[in-house]
């Protein structure tokens, strides 16, 4: 069944356009991907695995919409960390339930001494406040500063999208 | 806000990530989570008509396709905000933009195909704007678990 002319990158990139939308709401959602590329659900299951494996997949399941859950506020939380204790303290801000997005990013001296951000979502601006200020806490010592960046508007919002 | 009952939340809780991959996924998830397969495909198909999902399926990381994306910022002028706006929207490789509440008030990010397009798209964009734009990469990722518990 398989086109031997097409390569892994073709398969990938038919993969996240069939899937990017969501997956088909069937019994057999791998099944009806793999019908409208023309090959066996078995490759279908068999690279997703593999993607999930390398990270080019982060997961397979429900992306929660935040706002229509009540969860209505974010802000970009940033602190300035210890340069030894980042990777530490990264992991534990990420591992708290309010926080998506945990990375570490070069600091842009003076104007911006911050290398550790993370989203940080609540129920309203004063909530993500409290959550931060308690995440500061948490960090003790190794934090320098931090503060926190509300957006005010968003100028442009497109999603993934791959070049044809 | 969307009125969610107990097994909805149940969904919300449990399914943002590990769905199976096997011939009858609904069926393995719906068995864990005490509940028909064809009970799940109803009510996730439900969450996400109903916006509380905005999807079910992967979740797709650009980088790790082969594409390239980085953060950006720049301080610009109160008074040019809207014509900045207009000449960093404009590039195609600029996916999100966002105003923020700091002298670093344009927060952007560029996806391209190829890493080395980013340093490229971020210098014209400061020649067009003649604002520095600060480059923001992620230098290390922390683990992105489930974003919501109900």
């Amino acid at each position: 069944m398989t086109d031997p002319t097409r390569n892994a990158a073709d398969l990938d990139r038919d993969l996240v356009q069939a899937t990017q939308a969501g997956l088909p709401l069937l019994r057999d959602p791998y099944g009806a991907i793999a019908a409208g590329l023309g090959i066996d659900r078995a490759e279908v299951i068999a690279r997703l695995t593999a993607l999930l494996e390398t990270g080019a997949i982060r997961r397979i399941g429900l992306i929660p919409n935040h706002y229509a859950l009540g969860i209505t506020a974010n802000g970009m939380a940033v602190f300035d960390v210890a340069d030894d204790a980042v990777s530490a303290i990264g992991r534990a801000v990420a591992a708290r339930r309010e926080v998506t997005h945990c990375y570490r990013r070069p600091r842009h001296p003076p104007d911006w001494p911050y290398n550790l951000f993370a989203m940080v979502h609540g129920t309203s601006r004063d909530d993500v406040r409290a959550i931060v200020a308690d995440i500061a806490a948490a960090i003790g010592p190794a934090l320098a500063g931090h503060d926190i960046l509300f957006s005010t508007r968003i100028l442009k919002k497109t999603g993934l999208r791959l070049a044809p | 806000m969307i009125a969610l009952d107990a097994i909805d939340r149940l969904i919300v809780n449990s399914l943002q990530g590990g769905f199976p991959l096997v011939e009858r996924p609904f069926a393995d998830a719906g068995a864990r989570l005490g509940i028909s397969e064809d009970e799940l495909i109803v009510r996730v198909a439900r969450l996400v008509h109903s916006g509380a999902a905005s999807r079910f399926g992967p979740l797709w990381n650009a980088e790790r396709l082969g594409g390239a994306v980085c953060l950006c910022a720049i301080a610009v002028p109160a008074d040019r905000f809207e014509a900045v706006a207009a000449q960093v929207n404009a590039h195609a490789e600029v996916a999100h933009n966002y105003a923020r509440d700091h002298r670093l008030n344009m927060w952007f990010v560029i996806s391209t195909e190829h890493p080395e397009r980013i340093a490229a798209v971020a210098r014209q964009i400061e020649a067009e704007t003649g604002l520095e734009v600060r480059l923001m990469p992620k230098e290390e990722e922390y683990f992105i678990g489930f974003e919501v518990r109900l």
